[in-house]
């Protein structure tokens, strides 16, 4: 059996700073096949964005300690020398990120950004780079690629910049996307678009994506598999169509808690008490449990490891919840709507 | 945009009429005597007196005299346009001279501006690349030992340094670049160096602040992200960044200098503009004062404009659509 595209393997990720390590990533682990969607859901701080960037090991200025693997294909990217790295981004790895106006070079033309990118990994004329970067406009739906691909990051609008970074991280036809909170900077309506995309590109690319979001809403119609993080730590994981008929974890309750619903009886979204833990000094125990509504002595005596309930479906909780997962969620899982 | 350029440059005329403006009422209101005194020989009489002051222009009254100069600025003299009058000590023609001392200064400041450049922007990138490193502290101490060295100073060390006891270069004075380059280059060096070493250590600490505040920027992240090769990272996407703000800076810090490079061209016995406005100022001699400033408020307003134009050439988002 080949190894998966993407496995993390015991992931810590701690910055140092004056008042002791910060734990932005504690021990967490995940996995990506090829041609799949992976969807990390967590709120701000909870260690999606750390992770991945951690990935392409562009942490490297904020001196991290980390720990743990990180494998590409089986090969552990988090040992390999700077210039063997420098191959992995762009031509295996592909990266795009929130704001696309500040992730875009403000003093160059779009079409050079892209452009410089191919001529950064493939021996290719100036002129064929450039006819490669419209042609990739062209193929995440830009209109007029060839004039757009003139203009500067501040003439555009923000689902265009969004294309153009996606056009840019996929130019060298790489095997893994990843896709940090690509539509948070963007309306509801291109964030269907961009998502919509991203989508594309997989089936047709064949490519492994992780979408990083801080909404379930926004990963339940494109993951295949779905991590929720929590204080740098997946409290839950698994299947996509699973995660949202049966979530097992009382974070992940919280979340779907927060998703309104359409023709629901109650009208009033529910926020999730509290706000998480110090990363420095976390609670002992269940990260959650000071937010938990269901904790109990045990909770903040041992930190709960991540346990397989069947399918692949995966908890962090030592709730002897009788009934887990037929709890009433708010959001439709996604693919019962046909079959309903 | 040469709509822009024509409004800017009716700008600068009005500044000019202000500057000079104020200059005229600081040298008629400070109590410093009346000018005519000097030039009128020992214990004049009323006669000669009033003589010497029709021949300089001072037989009017400060509102009149001033029309008068604006009218003969705009319009010329008897020497030609612009009409700049005549010094009163030597009672030679202003212009002249004016020409032939801008062309040091200028000489002057431009080569020193290049070599604060060439000195502060790398020590100022290098020191961003690896902050707090021995390099970045090193740059940081010499450069305030830069800063904080009087000019004078500075240059009369060099001189008995590198001319009196090395004898490696010349010592004061200037050679025309048409007579003799060696010999123009050998004088021109050392003053070159003595006006760049202070604006070479403040660059260098600008230019280490840019880079710094560019190299944390999101779109750096996705330059690495793409897998660019570093040096490509630092010169077309960090550099290219952090420069922008620099233009504006050297276009006044120039211009600021045409008219402010009094001590090195003393120091140096350079027959600049700023030797010689100190010269108009201590001897009452207004028409030198007035040239020199007018050189300077016109190298001011020509060259912020030049700085806009380049700023926008530079940076998209400030170009007119």
């Amino acid at each position: 059996m080949s190894p998966p595209l993407l496995e993390i393997d015991d992931l810590t990720v701690h910055f140092p700073s004056a008042a002791g390590p910060v734990r932005a990533v504690d021990g967490l682990s995940l996995s990506l096949e090829r041609g799949q969607t992976l969807g990390v859901v967590g709120e701000s701080g909870s260690g999606k964005t750390v992770t991945f960037l951690a990935a392409m090991r562009l942490l490297e200025r904020s001196r991290p300690e980390i720990h743990g693997r990180i494998l590409l294909d089986g090969v552990d990217v988090l040992t390999l020398p700077a210039r063997e790295m420098r191959e992995i981004r762009g031509p295996r790895i592909g990266m795009i990120f929130q704001d696309p106006l500040s992730a875009l070079h403000p003093l160059l033309r779009v079409g050079d950004q892209i452009a410089e990118t191919v001529r950064a990994h493939r021996d290719v004329g100036r002129r064929d780079a450039w006819a490669q970067s419209v042609a990739a406009l062209a193929q995440v739906g830009i209109p007029n690629a060839d004039e757009r691909a003139r203009q500067y990051p501040h003439q555009l609008s923000g689902g265009m910049r969004q294309r153009v970074m996606i056009a840019m991280a996929l130019i060298l036809e790489p095997d893994l996307l990843i896709a940090d909170a690509p539509t948070t900077a963007l309306d509801t309506t291109v964030e269907a678009q961009i998502l919509g995309i991203i989508d594309d590109l997989r089936t047709r690319l064949g490519i492994g994506v992780v979408l990083v979001s801080h909404s379930l809403a926004t990963v339940a119609d494109v993951a295949d598999t779905v991590a929720v993080m929590y204080a740098g730590r997946a409290v839950e994981r698994g299947p996509c169509q699973a995660v949202f008929a049966h979530p097992s974890h009382p974070y992940t309750w919280g979340l779907l808690d927060t998703v309104p619903a359409l023709g629901a009886e109650r009208s009033r979204l529910v926020p999730i008490p509290g706000s998480p833990p110090s990363l420095i000094d976390p609670p002992p125990g269940c990260r959650f449990a000071p937010r938990c509504a269901y904790r109990f002595d045990a909770c903040t005596r041992h930190l709960p490891e991540l346990v397989e309930r069947g399918g692949g479906h995966a908890d962090a909780c030592v709730l002897p919840v009788p009934g887990r997962g037929a709890r009433r969620n708010r959001l439709e899982p996604p693919g019962e709507e046909a079959a309903a | 945009m040469g709509r822009y350029i024509l409004r800017r440059l009716m700008w600068t005329v009005v500044v000019v009429i202000i500057v000079t403006l104020i200059t005229f009422v600081i040298f008629y209101v400070l109590p410093s005597g009346d000018p005519a005194l000097r030039f009128a020989g020992k214990e004049p009489t009323a006669q000669v007196l009033a003589q010497v002051r029709t021949d300089l222009g001072l037989n009017h009254s400060v509102a009149v005299e001033y029309l008068l100069y604006l009218k003969r600025l705009f319009l010329g003299d008897r020497y030609g346009w612009p009409g700049l009058g005549f010094s009163y000590s030597s009672g030679a023609a202003i212009a002249p001279q004016l020409w032939q001392r801008a062309q040091i200064t200028i000489q002057l400041v431009l080569g020193a501006a290049v070599l604060w450049m060439l000195i502060g922007i790398p020590v100022g990138v290098y020191s961003a690349l690896r902050p707090r490193s021995r390099f970045d502290r090193a740059s940081l101490f010499v450069g305030l030992v830069f800063i904080s060295t009087p000019v004078f100073w500075l240059g009369l060390l060099m001189l008995w340094l590198f001319s009196s006891t090395l004898g490696w270069l010349q010592g004061t004075g200037y050679v025309a670049f048409t007579t003799d380059p060696v010999q123009w280059a050998a004088h021109m060096l050392m003053p070159w160096i003595t006006l760049s070493l202070a604006f070479a250590a403040i660059y260098a600490r600008i230019v280490r602040s840019n880079m710094l505040d560019t190299l944390g920027e999101d779109y750096i992240r996705t330059a690495r992200a793409k897998g660019l090769p570093e040096r490509r990272i630092v010169t077309r996407h960090a550099l290219r960044a952090s420069l922008v703000p620099i233009v504006t800076l050297l276009a006044v810090d120039i211009a600021t200098l045409v008219g402010g490079t009094v001590i090195v061209e003393t120091v140096f016995n350079l027959q600049g503009l700023g030797s010689w406005v100190l010269y108009g100022a201590l001897n009452q001699d207004l028409p030198v004062t007035l040239a020199v400033t007018l050189v300077a408020t016109v190298a001011v307003c020509l060259l912020s404009l030049v700085a806009d134009i380049l700023y926008a050439y530079m940076d998209p988002r400030v170009r007119p659509e």
